[in-house]
């Protein structure tokens, strides 16, 4: 079973929706019992990073997921939930995430050639960097729908695909069991489906 | 790079997809979460739903239609029409919505766009806004194409853009429903103007409408159709054909 942990951000509905048609069991939860209880973790996320992060921290969620993902467990953060997984945010100020890719997440601003326009939203193409069990079933060039003005960086290390926006984009990364993709799996019609198939598919 | 996006139009009323000539002469064409299948699976980028309908029980019924689509097609969707309050926001992003459109409700009240950016985020508020020439102008018409607001369109559509509005649709009501291509010179002033992503809407008749648009538009983000595409006079997969053929980027 597999565990979307609700802290009170963004809207679940295609997420879950997504997953059922891949045939995996999946709920929508903020019960303690239940994420312990689960196989795999999704963290999903839209909005602003300071407000997420807050109510992250505020439900005490925060140190569930680290003891989880800690004992093993697979973790898979989606878009802002991506962005949580690194230490720092330089969205509108500064701000701790939960630290467990390390690098930060700047924006888009000054950073992209000005002609383009942010926040990068549509389709793109994957990059691939390394090898990554989510990717299991894409090929080089696949499409994937991105909605953000923030992305990672400092950490090369753990990128596992990019978008080309005028610069790389950091669009996945993977650190052992900890797995995140800036872009929307749940709205990148069959290629994101299939990715979704392969992390319900990890340790099978 | 980012591609560039077709994205057919579901005018949905009494839970039935339907598409007018100017905005007038409703016609049935399709079921709504029939039609949705169909696109996604013949590459449509992202699907745009318009609730044309005013009372209660039929926006019930749209937002059940809406809820029923979301669960089955995994692409952006937009939903518009008689979003007037942060409530109607949050009933239709309920419902499996990514997107908002607002066009009237933002006309009344700007505010409504502010609000809605601070508490959803831009990417989620779009501006959907009819335009026509007025006396040489550009004017912001309301209520469906039907009502001159006297204000001018690229000022208009400025001002929800600084309040945070993510994407603009600019709807040409002079070319709409004509099939003689799209309002070239109205999308390019708009395109000067904003750095969101613009949709073209209205006047879409070929495939060489869309090449055209692309190539004398290339800061357009996307085309937006209904009947070419629910008649079956274009196919969006022949399209994204041509369109690569051409060198302009799409996702096939």
């Amino acid at each position: 079973m597999i565990a979307i942990i609700d802290y009170g951000v963004g809207n679940l509905f295609s997420l879950l929706s997504s997953l059922k048609a891949c045939g995996a069991e999946a709920v929508v939860t903020n019960n303690v019992d239940v994420i312990r209880k689960s196989d795999k973790l999704i963290l999903p996320g839209v909005g602003a990073f300071e407000d997420a992060a807050k109510k992250l921290f505020d439900s005490g969620l925060d140190k569930v997921i680290k003891e989880e993902v800690a004992s093993g467990k697979p973790l898979l953060g989606i878009c802002l939930g991506m962005q949580l997984l690194f230490e720092t945010s330089y969205e509108y100020g500064v701000h701790s995430g939960l630290g467990l890719i390390p690098g930060k997440i700047i924006g888009m601003e000054g950073t992209i050639p000005e002609n383009l326009n942010i926040p990068h939203i549509g389709w793109n193409a994957l990059k691939y960097k390394k090898e990554c069990p989510i990717f299991k079933y894409l090929k080089e060039g696949d499409f994937v729908y991105f909605v953000h003005s923030f992305y990672g960086v400092d950490c090369d290390e753990h990128v596992t695909a990019v978008a080309e926006y005028g610069i790389p984009i950091t669009a996945a990364v993977q650190k052992e069991n900890i797995f995140g993709c800036q872009f929307h799996p749940e709205k990148s019609g069959n290629v994101g489906l299939s990715i979704l198939k392969a992390y319900c598919e990890l340790g099978e | 790079m980012i591609t560039k996006r077709i994205i057919p139009c579901l005018d949905v009323k009494d839970g039935r997809v339907v598409k007018g000539v100017n905005f007038k002469n409703l016609n049935d064409v399709s079921s709504p979460v029939e039609l949705a299948k169909y696109y996604t699976n013949n590459g449509a980028d992202e699907l745009v739903f318009y609730d044309i309908t005013a009372s209660f029980e039929e926006r019930k019924l749209f937002t059940d239609i809406l809820k029923e689509v979301a669960s089955q097609i995994f692409i952006p969707l937009t939903v518009g029409g008689g979003i007037n309050t942060l409530d109607d926001f949050d009933r239709v992003l309920k419902c499996g919505a990514d997107k908002v459109s607002v066009n009237s409700g933002a006309i009344r009240n700007p505010e409504l766009i502010t609000e809605a950016a601070k508490k959803y985020g831009n990417q989620c508020v779009v501006l959907s806004v009819d335009v026509k020439r007025v006396d040489g102008e550009f004017h912001v018409f309301a209520k469906g194409g039907r009502q001159d607001t006297g204000m001018e369109a690229i000022s208009w559509i400025k001002d929800c853009v600084s309040r945070g509005a993510g994407e603009v649709v600019v709807n040409s009501i002079d070319t709409d429903g004509v099939k003689g291509g799209f309002d070239i010179e109205m999308l390019r002033r708009v395109c000067d103007v904003v750095s969101v992503p613009v949709i073209a809407s209205g006047g879409a008749g070929s495939i060489e409408h869309f090449v055209d648009l692309f190539n004398q538009v290339p800061d357009a983000s996307a085309g937006l159709a209904a009947s070419i595409f629910h008649f079956g006079e274009v196919s969006i997969k022949d399209l994204k054909e041509e369109l690569d053929k051409k060198d302009i980027i799409v996702r096939l």
